[in-house]
């Protein structure tokens, strides 16, 4: 019955020599499921993600994307296949503005990236595509500025456009609201929710306010592997996942 | 679909040729008239050019950091050289086959310098271009070695302008290659390919997550980059009617890299303005003892690097600012 | 087999030479192009020592290598120091020129030709075994160049400023955490470098020749050493020069009309397959 997750992992494994990352690791998420993925610092939920998109290859276990095996697919083509990726640490652009970075990322999902000859404004498609993109996102008064004059704010949104460029079915989002006020990332978490439930989403999130208020279902990770999972109601009331988070609180 | 409040027009227009650029693409046809004793010279700097703008397409642009970029340009000199020597003497042809040769070059050693960090990258480009310099050398019965490629000699150009000793036909020939590639170049960068070249400068990391695939798009365009060097070679070797084998040393690879900082990188007009600036000052100082002349040369790149790093197309750059004038074709 | 004796002198000599650029490339993940031309500063001195104000040879060698380090520390701190957060493309750059105005400096000072080097007495000559003709003075610069490998290897892994080099290799940011000055480490290590490549520069002139060209000439050799070795790696220096240096005179003796393809070629290979060097670790650039 995997045709019912979008996105799974099977006996999913990452060593660095001796050290093991990430431990026989098998994470179901449901299509349209708001996922969370949370645990200590340490816990792997990066390395977890860079397995999930291809960023690194697994020492061994499998990735299932939406029924098909994905594992030895390189990044760009299980991008194509609908999965795409924010990063904990902006990857954008930095000398290209903001409707150039959308309209790249557009280009790419359009599979225009290879056209050489008629110019990017030529592609009337593309454009409008990322203006309106940008109109989403509230990032239209700023389409013309270069990335790297933006505010941290706004650039933690030009990499979620960047993502949501791709169009993509299943979108990993590694700490959306990482390094921004939370002024602002109440705000962001906003354009997240208004995304339309064919999209599955899972997210790491550091912020347990807003990982309760959006999340439906919530895996915790601990050490590279698999504490447990449920709902935010069972979760919060688990005595595993309080020791786990006490555990870290006595000692840190 | 709604209708965006963004003005799409910069993005639109972005392409377009601006009157700075139109105006400046008079100066060979003004060059012809103003030096018609130093065409030889403007020639060489219109091949230069060309071969400087093959180092900004793969550096300026993708960010591919090439200590051996002149193996293309001497290989490219050698097959038009070895053909023109041994009877087939038509330019456009010869051109034709240099460009097909460092294109599959090219493409080849692409394969070799994806791998690895910038270290890696700079070792391998290097070596490459090393190790053709050694073939060269050894290869007397083929290249001349040291003492180089001759009895080229030249059929008319289009089958009515011969090359003569005034260098009339070779000068419009090559400003004519230079103009034609450029354009190609131009649009190249424009383009959604183009764009995506510069993403991948920017941020290597970020592309593939985007749906890229990098190493498919970096091999294209130092393939590109490599026929375009080629070309350049190719003509040296036809107007010039001879083949040094300093085509293949490191000393021209690395002035070639000086020459396009100077001029500043990722611009295609930079690679162009630093080879005139730079040959001209070349010229005029050609009476100077070469030790001072390497020595200058020297402490200019390192004020550059220090202080000046966009070059002459930066101050380009930074006087239309200052001037309200638009920003120029990046 | 003398000829893999010159092999392993040739190689020894390298490692001297290319030992600092390993380390330095490898701590500061700085590419120095300029790296032959303090072992061209070294090899100048030395001479000028030697023939100009009549040093003893073996007081020259350590005289050339201190002020090869002054120059390395007044460079350190003025120039390079700028250029460490730099991209890659700049670093070359900045070498490059830096290597075009030594280069100059030179010719204008000394002329281009070779400068002649006149070895004492008791290095001169050969021990002639059966099979095996050994040079006093490669068997000098073989003993000299396993001090100072031994001594260098000791010093990182046992002294406290070693581990301060490796830690500040391994994190900057941590080791400035734990109050390592880091800066100063850069400092001394650039200055050791430079010392062992203007020693290396000195000792080789009897080998390798003199000349205003030497940065640019032998550069490559240099740069293989490291990429092949692995930067920061001081065993993988030493064994990649000792396998460059007999490929190079064996490839030089039994095949000379290949020269230095060979060399060139397997450095390609190499890095083809192995990126990160046959014994350094992938740099995380």
């Amino acid at each position: 019955m995997s045709t019912t997750y979008a996105l799974q992992t099977r006996n999913l494994v990452r060593k660095f020599g001796g050290f093991v990352a990430t431990n026989d690791v098998s994470l179901n998420v449901e299509a349209g499921a708001r996922h969370a993925l949370i645990g200590p610092n340490g816990a792997g939920k990066t390395t977890l993600i860079n397995l999930l998109t291809g960023f690194l290859a697994p020492t061994s276990g499998q990735v299932i994307l939406k029924g098909d095996d994905v594992t030895g697919l390189a990044q760009h083509q299980r991008v194509k296949r609908g999965l795409a990726r924010t990063f904990q640490i902006n990857r954008l652009f930095a000398d290209l503005t903001v409707l150039e970075s959308v309209v790249l990322a557009v280009n790419e999902r359009l599979g225009l990236g290879a056209r050489f000859f008629r110019p990017i404004g030529a592609h009337q498609q593309a454009v409008r595509e990322a203006a309106e993109l940008l109109e989403t996102l509230k990032l239209a008064d700023v389409a013309h500025e270069r990335t790297r004059n933006l505010a941290y704010g706004k650039q933690r949104l030009i990499e979620i456009a960047l993502a949501l460029a791709a169009k993509p079915q299943v979108l990993l989002l590694d700490e959306p609201a990482a390094g921004v006020p939370t002024t602002e990332s109440r705000e962001l978490f906003a354009s997240i929710a208004a995304l339309p439930r064919d999209v599955t989403i899972l997210l790491i999130e550091h912020d347990m306010d807003l990982v309760f208020r959006f999340a439906d279902q919530i895996s915790v990770l601990v050490s590279g592997a698999l504490l447990t999972q449920g709902t935010p109601d069972q979760i919060a009331h688990d005595p595993k996942v309080k020791e786990v988070y006490l555990g870290e609180a006595v000692h840190g | 679909m709604a209708t965006s409040s963004i003005d799409l027009t910069p993005l639109q227009r972005a392409d377009r040729w601006r009157p700075a650029e139109l105006a400046f693409w008079l100066l060979p046809v003004a060059g012809y008239f103003v030096f018609p004793d130093n065409l030889v010279l403007l020639t060489q700097i219109a091949i230069t050019a060309l071969f400087c703008l093959s180092l900004d397409l793969i550096l300026g642009y993708a960010g591919i950091v090439s200590l051996g970029h002149a193996a293309f340009f001497g290989v490219g000199a050698y097959t038009a050289g070895l053909l023109a020597s041994h009877g087939w003497g038509e330019p456009i042809s010869g051109l034709g086959a240099a460009a097909a040769v460092c294109a599959v070059l090219g493409f080849i050693t692409s394969l070799l310098v994806l791998r690895g960090a910038d270290l890696t990258r700079l070792m391998v480009t290097l070596g490459v271009a090393m190790m053709l310099f050694e073939l060269a050398n050894k290869l007397t019965f083929l290249t001349g070695g040291v003492d180089g490629l001759q009895g080229i000699e030249m059929k008319p150009l289009f089958g009515s302008f011969g090359f003569d000793m005034y260098g009339k036909t070779a000068y419009w020939y090559a400003m004519g290659v230079l103009f034609l590639l450029f354009w190609a170049a131009r649009k190249l960068v424009h383009s959604p390919f183009g764009l995506s070249i510069k993403g991948i400068r920017l941020n290597a990391a970020r592309m593939p997550a985007l749906g890229a695939p990098i190493n498919a798009r970096l091999a294209a365009i130092y393939t590109i980059g490599a026929a375009y060097a080629g070309v350049a070679g190719a003509l040296l070797a036809q107007t010039t009617q001879f083949v040094a084998l300093d085509v293949l040393a490191f000393n021209r690879s690395a002035e070639l890299l000086l020459i396009l900082v100077l001029g500043g990188s990722g611009s295609l007009y930079g690679a162009i303005l630093g080879t005139i600036v730079f040959m001209s000052a070349h010229h005029v100082l050609s009476d100077m003892n070469p030790e001072y002349w390497q020595f200058w040369l020297g402490a200019m790149m390192l004020v550059i690097v220090l202080f000046a790093r966009d070059g002459v197309m930066g101050g380009v750059r930074a006087a239309a600012r200052r001037l309200g004038l638009e920003g120029g074709a990046r | 087999m003398t000829v893999l004796f010159d092999g392993i002198a040739s190689g020894m000599l390298l490692f001297l030479i290319s030992v600092g650029l390993s380390v330095t490339l490898g701590l500061m993940n700085f590419v120095n192009l300029a790296h032959g031309a303090f072992a061209m500063v070294g090899g100048y001195v030395c001479v000028t020592l030697l023939n100009k104000a009549g040093v003893p040879f073996l007081l020259s060698l350590p005289l050339a290598a201190l002020a090869t380090a002054l120059v390395g520390v007044v460079l350190e701190r003025t120039l390079y120091r700028r250029l460490y957060t730099a991209n890659h493309l700049d670093q070359v750059l900045f070498s490059i020129s830096l290597v075009f105005m030594s280069m100059s400096a030179m010719q204008y000072f000394f002329g281009a030709q070779q400068q002649p080097l006149n070895l004492p007495d008791f290095l001169k000559g050969q021990i002639n075994l059966p099979g095996l003709d050994m040079g006093i003075y490669r068997l000098f610069l073989i003993a000299v160049s396993l001090v100072l490998a031994y001594g260098l290897q000791r010093m990182v892994s046992g002294t406290r400023f070693g581990a301060q080099l490796r830690a500040s290799v391994d994190n900057p940011r941590a080791a400035r955490g734990v109050g390592i000055n880091v800066e100063r480490v850069f400092t001394l290590t650039f200055a050791l470098g430079s010392a062992l490549a203007g020693l290396g520069g000195a000792m080789g002139v009897e080998m390798l020749g003199l000349d205003p060209g030497f940065p640019v000439k032998y550069i490559v050799y240099f740069l293989i050493v490291v990429a092949v070795g692995g930067s920061g790696s001081i065993a993988g220096s030493l064994v990649a020069s000792l396998i460059l240096g007999v490929v190079d005179v064996a490839g030089k003796y039994y095949v000379p009309q290949v020269g230095s393809f060979v060399i060139y070629a397997v450095m390609v290979v190499m890095l083809v397959f192995r990126p990160q060097g046959l014994i350094g670790r992938m740099t995380a650039r």
